[in-house]
């Protein structure tokens, strides 16, 4: 290694190093001005809150056994319907791709269901199935699912048209051209839909939580709005943030998992 | 000579919703074994439906082909290789689909990688690979389902020039080698009077065979030395007249 390159590379380590220590300063600075302003009285902890304050609150929580149901709850929502809507995703745009007479005439009606903010359909989801983690589950569904098959069929339409020419000069079969090449060429465009998938399920499921739940940390952000237990709120939103991040770099290393075994 | 293919009074009209369009009119054509027949013609004068229409993939408005129960092989102008397979998946691709991966036919394939200089490469994928090494390999999964003859779309035109008169060396090589015919559409006139051994000018739509050139050379030479023969400028002038020029 030549010295040039030492150096080279002990400034891009150095740069790295740097931008971590300015990541973690923002957060710490962050943190301790909110506290310290919270305890000046400089701004109200009664409505927003503060770092010891919230800390305490997920204490009570843990103590009272609450916190890990609450966590599960979302968690294994979302992964249910995380699961759902990437299956359902998949098989209605292979029909859609199999029978391009279905797709032409679905079409309109997909358009009219993408664009519908499906938050309008909670409270029909509501009376149909009732107050249950069912609901929260199908509006989670709901909102996740029609981008996947919309996403992933046009992943299908996209694959290239001299690879499609080389099949059908093998064969005239429309299941080998799937099995072939437009589903396997399509895996990086379905796990890089995943990520999509994890983010809005979980938008989905607080979603749902906030409409009808009694338990979860969608429940947690709501009930403590209601009275007016800003420390309840925020904590809630924290932890939401923990649990959106670990979601998403679970499916992040699924995906990095994959790479590796194709190149 | 013996006759692999026939080409009888071929027409193909396509239909738009605004008019329909005549782009093949009445081309007849027999192929004998171990041919290399190039086509030429000015772009867009159905070159290419000509070429979907002896690979099955359309049906001709009128006429009749016989390919006397040979298989027809079909080659790109890219090479089409499938990033998520291993070279020796991807050459093995049309047996797979065809039904046809026995034991015998998989060590053909892996014979002819070997033989072709790709034997490291059969478990790599094809983004490691050279342009040239992907033609070779595209050439291979076509020759894996031993084809007789072999149809060939503008198969260099993706490649920069000088490894395009490499490949192009190769391919003919190893044709050659295995004893197959060809069929070459190309709108490179250089190309087609190196390669091939008769070069088929069409005209302007709708087509028509309007000459036939049978090319021979004074001695065995290789394309690339061809180019520096001669009679390669001489049939290159007599074709580049012939071709209509709009």
């Amino acid at each position: 290694m030549s010295k040039e390159h030492k150096l080279f590379l002990r400034k891009q380590k150095k740069d790295k190093y740097k931008m971590y220590i300015c990541q973690l300063l923002i957060f710490i600075i962050f943190i301790i001005a909110w506290q310290i302003l919270t305890d000046l009285k400089i701004i109200d902890s009664f409505i927003i809150s503060s770092p010891k304050n919230i800390i305490k609150t997920i204490y009570q929580l843990y103590s009272s056994n609450n916190l890990f149901i609450h966590i599960y709850t979302t968690i294994y929502e979302t992964i249910i319907s995380f699961i759902i809507s990437m299956l359902l995703g998949i098989i209605v745009a292979s029909i859609l791709w199999y029978f391009p007479f279905i797709s032409k005439v679905v079409e309109p009606y997909l358009t009219v269901i993408n664009s519908l903010p499906k938050v309008a359909l909670g409270p029909i989801i509501l009376i149909w199935f009732g107050a249950t983690t069912t609901s929260i589950i199908i509006m989670a569904i709901l909102i996740s699912s029609i981008v996947l098959m919309i996403n992933i069929y046009n992943g299908f339409m996209s694959i290239d048209e001299t690879k499609i020419k080389l099949i059908k000069s093998l064969t005239k079969s429309r299941t080998k051209l799937f099995y072939y090449l437009i589903f396997p060429g399509n895996i990086p465009n379905i796990i890089s839909n995943l990520k999509i998938c994890i983010s809005m399920s979980l938008i989905g499921i607080i979603m749902g939580e906030f409409l009808v739940s009694k338990k979860g940390i969608g429940y947690l952000i709501m009930y403590g709005s209601q009275v007016f237990n800003l420390d309840l709120v925020m904590s809630g939103v924290i932890l939401l943030c923990i649990v959106a991040t670990t979601l998403y770099y679970l499916v992040y290393y699924i995906e990095k998992r994959y790479e590796k075994t194709t190149h | 000579m013996n006759n692999i293919l026939s080409i009888k009074n071929i027409t193909k009209t396509y239909h738009t919703m605004k008019d329909e369009i005549k782009a093949i009119k009445d081309i007849s054509l027999d192929v004998n074994e171990g041919d290399f027949i190039a086509i030429v013609g000015p772009s867009g004068c159905g070159k290419s439906t000509l070429l979907s229409i002896l690979n099955k993939q359309e049906e001709p408005t009128s006429g009749a082909i016989d390919y006397h129960n040979r298989i027809i092989g079909y080659m790109l102008q890219e090479d089409a290789l499938f990033d998520w397979l291993n070279v020796l998946d991807n050459c093995l691709l049309g047996l797979r689909i065809t039904n046809q991966l026995t034991k015998e036919n998989k060590q053909y394939v892996i014979d002819l990688l070997n033989k072709y200089g790709l034997g490291d490469f059969i478990n790599s994928y094809p983004n490691n690979l050279s342009g040239g090494m992907r033609k070779r390999v595209a050439l291979i999964r076509t020759l894996a389902i031993k084809p007789d003859i072999l149809l060939m779309d503008e198969p260099f035109s993706a490649l920069d020039f000088q490894s395009r008169l490499n490949i192009s060396n190769d391919v003919y090589n190893i044709l050659k080698n295995e004893n197959k015919t060809m069929i070459l559409v190309t709108h490179d006139i250089s190309e087609a009077i190196t390669l091939c051994s008769k070069v088929i000018v069409l005209s302007i739509r709708p087509s028509h065979i309007k000459q036939i050139y049978n090319i021979t050379y004074d001695q065995e030479l290789s394309p690339i030395e061809r180019r520096n023969s001669h009679l390669f400028n001489e049939y290159y002038n007599l074709i580049w007249k012939e071709i209509d020029h709009e």
